[in-house]
């Protein structure tokens, strides 16, 4: 994969009230983008499912810690098929990530909690984790379906 | 997200506005949870029409409603879901286990 360029780049506070401008702004990056409307609900479910998990998990609920999401058009090649997607990366400093909890819990549990993992595996097609000199990184990749490659949001 | 309670005879219907996630699912909770187990109305049902979004932490509120009033032995009703508000039921697989309807009518039927 090689990268295409920056398309938005968002810092926020862990405040859970801030969740809901990450939803927009990934909301309307997605459409203008190209997805379809259930692939945009799709991929900005999973981006607040993260973004709450830094904020929940990483940084235990407090709401003065720093997040990064950068997004940026993607294109290479996958299994030897030309693909181009959407990257969307979360960066945090919070406490290092628990490997145990990267298993979904069973969808036959009918229980409270344990679901935003599931949704963010359910809505993306890469989803990988990585610690580095104490900075938590989320990668996350959607690609465009083959039938519609999504629109260039840089006009080209 | 904002909550109004219309309470009718034997039914409380709560009008839910907005979208429900981690800056407010803790609410959402507290007031099912109290109508549950302290009021103990028979018949709970919640109008999701003006509900846009549901996060995981919401749904796990609604899961808590649902088990709360099974211990108590009272109904738990949703209508009104959304495209998004559907879509992460059926992704959680939980939609089968709520009373789902369309409409105010058949949730009061």
């Amino acid at each position: 994969m090689h990268n295409r360029g920056l398309l938005l780049d968002l810092t926020l506070t862990s405040d859970p009230l801030l969740l809901c401008v990450v939803r927009a702004a990934i909301e309307r990056l997605t459409e203008v983008s190209g997805f379809s409307p259930p692939e945009c609900r799709s991929i900005t479910r999973a981006v607040d499912e993260a973004v709450a998990n830094v904020m929940r998990h990483a940084y235990g609920s407090s709401p003065d810690k720093r997040i990064d999401v950068s997004c940026k058009r993607i294109s290479g090649m996958v299994n030897g098929i030309p693909r181009e997607g959407l990257e969307i990366e979360l960066l945090d400093q919070g406490v290092p990530f628990d490997q145990k909890k990267l298993t979904a819990r069973s969808l036959d549990e009918v229980k409270p909690g344990g679901l935003g993992l599931h949704f963010i595996r359910d809505s993306m097609d890469v989803m990988e984790h990585s610690r580095e000199n104490g900075v938590n990184r989320l990668r996350l990749v959607k690609y465009f379906s083959a039938a519609g490659k999504g629109h260039t949001a840089q006009g080209e | 997200m904002q909550i109004a309670a219309r309470r009718l005879d034997q039914v409380t219907i709560f009008d839910i506005t907005g979208h429900i996630d981690l800056a407010n699912s803790p609410e959402l909770r507290k007031v099912l949870l109290k109508e549950l187990r302290e009021t103990k109305t028979p018949r709970v049902i919640l109008n999701l029409t003006g509900v846009r979004y549901i996060d995981s932490s919401g749904v796990a509120s609604l899961v808590e409603g649902l088990k709360a009033a099974r211990d108590q032995g009272l109904r738990f009703i949703l209508y009104g879901l959304s495209p998004s508000a559907r879509e992460v039921l059926q992704l959680s697989r939980l939609i089968k286990i709520f009373e789902v309807f369309d409409n105010e009518q058949q949730a009061l039927a």
